[in-house]
């Protein structure tokens, strides 16, 4: 690497397009994993209220997931997918799905027994309470855990570059410059995939704060 | 510090000149306590009362300083409190407040010997003197000794809290709504427990309520305070419940406040004409309290009924009206020690 | 069935526990990185956090910040660490730095965090008892805020070392050893068994460090905290 300058501006300026196109694709596959992980994890979580004592053994499965690394998910689905988009969702799939349950549970659980009491006392039919009471109380965790999935998740599509040219969204150009002694590339890759986990992170507290203005600021469960 | 002998406990002096705490400063400042005076003698309960907001708990955490005061000074046995080491005076001070605050992760032996261990107590002394408090607020040390604050009950809790703030035997101490937790036949039951530990000790006790009853019950002396943190009036609880001194502490200390005052005076205080006995009238014991022999007379629907004496013999003939005037003449003498 | 078959074969074979290559001497490696990395991480955070938590001076910035780190992708931190580390050192700064750094920056955030959370949410009332009875602020600190906040504080490092202990096989796609260089090689050799057996490897070390942890904190822990209230 010492014999090249830190950016070549002219790399840079020759690739806008490809660089748009592997944004495009980061993003596509984080989205894809966040929403088919919320709406896995919404199942989950509705089962786990009713039925509280299957949380203890989700809590310790998403644990034990917890300890298998994302880099080890990527590779070992290669020999059972082969190099197809599944490879890179299911992983990124489960993932989600360990931060989104605690943080639904813990949003139905914090919606507190004597607001229930009063809304059963005005006479709300079941439907009713759970769509005008316990959802909209329930959504400050529920988007906190949002905003934790859709950053992590986001930070772990660089990671399925290890499956190829074909994944990874930025985290191709951060393999490739490494591989490759380009440290052009390893910058491009590496602050673009910072810059959209941040981007992220920001929306959501935007989004977290218009949804529920009734509020307080730190509401996440990790 | 000097320290007055009182029998075999120690006791101090404790006295407020011109204390003020103001929050804020030019425009915006407002008094949380205002020119407070009053003096305290050794050995004496002085009640803090009033209506939230009035100033009553700054007042007391000033004299351990967890409050600096902006002006005036509190003179504990003639020293300044705040010209002594911090850590120094607070460990001669004892303090208990309502929340207990007792450490969760060590056992009630521990909790009741922090301060000697802060002092430096030896293990042994440590030990000994646990057990000893521990009997003397009624918890049998064998029993209590290993526990964790989780384990007890409210009442129990807030008795390892009076055990623990007089592990060191200080001359002071300061309670803040001590008994305000629990619900009332405890509270009732640790009060007259505290009462009687109190007339063995006799320590200077500064004890914060907003519960009037309380304070009449409590104090030898009371200071009620008003909003804005002013002392509206000070003295005995008698005098209190017989003379307000503004329109404010009438209505604070109540509509009730003769009848309040007939729960100062017992039977025994009162001198009667001698009578034998008479059968089919109540019989009211020397502790009676009067408040509550009018309440049977009245439910009994009879004019009057027979005081006896500790013997159990007919010492008297009791009649509303000679309740009524024991009030009028303010005899009545405080019925605390 | 194969899978399983071959897995178990590969960590059967004794010839994998042998040399520098073998499971015994990635494994330290990977302890090892962990470990420093954890270390270095608690030296820099859990004194931060506990300041923080007890004077409660600069927490919001500091814990706003904390939290940002978070966002932090490591693959991401590790790529961008190699141009700046290859200038201190052009062997190790391409090899080992880069994984080493990024582990400390993984791991900080949940320590401080958690240690922040643990000493601020000790309730106040019992501070302030303690402070009455003469405790100076040391104290207060190293005997009444940690013993009371432990549950948290631990929580924090156990997440910190699970986390470092799974992520750090990305070392392995960047020049360090580790147990995620049996997963890049069965991946690249089409080799199953050296591939998942170097994913139950990592994921056993997992499992053991939380379970290390868990026994650690439950001898620390005052069961006066943990036991629930008698009747």
């Amino acid at each position: 690497m010492n014999h090249e300058p830190l950016v070549r501006w002219d790399w840079l300026f020759a690739h806008l397009g490809p660089i748009a196109d592997r944004v495009g694709q980061h993003l596509y596959l984080a989205a894809i994993a966040v929403g088919v992980g919320f709406a896995i994890s919404f199942a989950l979580a509705a089962i786990s209220i009713r039925r509280r004592k299957l949380y203890p053994a989700v809590t310790v499965l998403a644990t034990a997931e917890y300890t298998i690394p994302s880099f080890a998910l990527f590779a070992a689905l290669v020999t059972i997918t082969g190099l197809s988009i599944l490879t890179a969702e299911i992983p990124l799939v489960l993932y989600t799905i360990i931060l989104f349950v605690p943080n639904i549970v813990a949003g139905f659980d914090s919606v507190p027994w004597d607001v229930l009491d009063a809304a059963d006392g005005m006479g709300f039919t079941r439907g009713q309470r759970w769509w005008r009471v316990e959802l909209p109380l329930a959504v400050p965790l529920v988007v906190a855990g949002l905003r934790l999935a859709s950053v992590s998740t986001i930070g772990l599509v660089t990671v399925s570059a290890i499956l190829g040219q074909g994944f990874g969204g930025l985290g191709y150009y951060i393999l490739d410059g490494y591989q490759r002694h380009f440290t052009t590339e390893i910058l491009v890759g590496g602050l673009l995939s910072i810059a959209l986990a941040v981007v992220a992170d920001m929306a959501f507290v935007l989004l977290q704060r218009l949804l529920t203005p009734w509020a307080a600021r730190r509401a996440e469960v990790r | 510090m000097t320290v007055r002998e009182t029998g075999h406990a120690r006791a101090a002096s404790l006295e407020f000149h011109g204390v003020t705490k103001r929050y804020g400063r030019g425009e915006s400042a407002h008094g949380a306590v205002n020119d407070l005076s009053f003096a305290v003698p050794a050995g004496a309960i002085c009640v803090l009362v009033g209506p939230s907001g009035c100033g009553k708990t700054t007042s007391l955490k000033m004299v351990n300083r967890l409050i600096e005061p902006t002006e005036g000074q509190i003179l504990l046995d003639g020293v300044n409190v705040m010209t002594e080491n911090v850590t120094a005076l607070r460990r001669r001070i004892g303090y208990v407040i309502q929340q207990v605050g007792l450490l969760p992760h060590l056992t009630v032996g521990r909790n009741v010997a922090i301060v000697p261990s802060l002092m430096g107590w030896s293990k042994q002394r440590q030990s000994a003197r646990t057990d000893e408090l521990l009997s003397l607020v009624g918890l049998d040390p064998e029993r209590y000794r290993g526990r964790y604050p989780v384990q007890l009950s409210g009442g129990e809790r807030q008795r390892v809290g009076v055990a623990r703030a007089l592990a060191a035997d200080p001359p002071l101490m300061l309670m803040d709504e001590p008994f305000a937790a629990v619900d009332p036949i405890v509270r009732e039951r640790l009060q007259d427990e505290f009462l009687r530990l109190q007339h063995e000790l006799a320590k200077t006790i500064l004890f914060v309520t907003h519960d009037i009853d309380e304070a009449i019950k409590m104090g030898d002396l009371i200071a009620v305070m008003e909003a804005g943190g002013r002392l509206a009036q000070f003295g005995s609880p008698d005098s209190v419940l017989a003379h307000p001194a503004s329109d404010f502490v009438a209505q604070f200390v109540g509509e009730d406040r003769g009848l309040k005052r007939l729960s100062l005076v017992t039977i025994a205080d009162l001198s009667l004409e001698p009578s034998a006995a008479r059968p089919g009238l109540p019989t009211f014991g020397p502790g009676t309290k009067l408040r509550d022999a009018l309440s049977v007379l009245l439910a009994a629907d009879t004019s009057g009924g027979v005081a006896l004496d500790d013997a159990g013999k007919p010492r008297g003939f009791v009649t509303v009206d000679a309740i009524a005037s024991a009030l009028a003449e303010g005899r009545g003498t405080v019925a605390n020690p | 069935m194969d899978l399983i078959a071959a897995t178990a074969q590969w960590l059967a074979d004794p010839l994998n526990w042998q040399g520098p290559n073998g499971i015994p001497s990635r494994l330290m490696e990977h302890v090892a990185l962990s470990g420093v990395s954890l270390l270095v991480a608690a030296l820099i955070a859990l004194p931060l956090g506990l300041w923080i938590g007890h004077t409660g001076r600069f927490s919001w910035w500091i814990v706003s910040t904390a939290n940002a780190w978070r966002a932090l992708p490591s693959f991401a931190v590790i790529g961008l660490l190699v141009p700046f580390t290859t200038v201190i050192d052009p062997d190790l700064g391409f090899t080992l730095y880069p994984t080493l750094v990024a582990m400390i920056v993984l791991a900080g955030p949940p320590i401080l965090v958690n240690a922040y959370q643990g000493i601020a949410g000790v309730d106040g009332e019992l501070v302030e008892a303690a402070r009455a009875m003469g405790m100076k602020e040391s104290q207060i600190l190293f005997g009444v805020e940690i013993p009371i906040a432990l549950p948290v504080l631990a929580t924090g490092l156990r997440l910190a070392a699970v986390q470092v202990i799974a992520t750090a096989t990305l070392g392995a796609t960047f020049g360090f050893g580790g147990l995620g260089r049996f997963i890049i090689l069965g991946d690249a050799n089409r080799d199953n068994g050296e591939l998942f057996g170097g994913v139950v490897l990592v994921a056993m070390l997992a499992l053991a460090t939380l379970g290390a942890f868990l026994l650690l904190e439950r001898r620390l822990v005052s069961t006066g905290l943990t036991r629930r209230a008698a009747g």
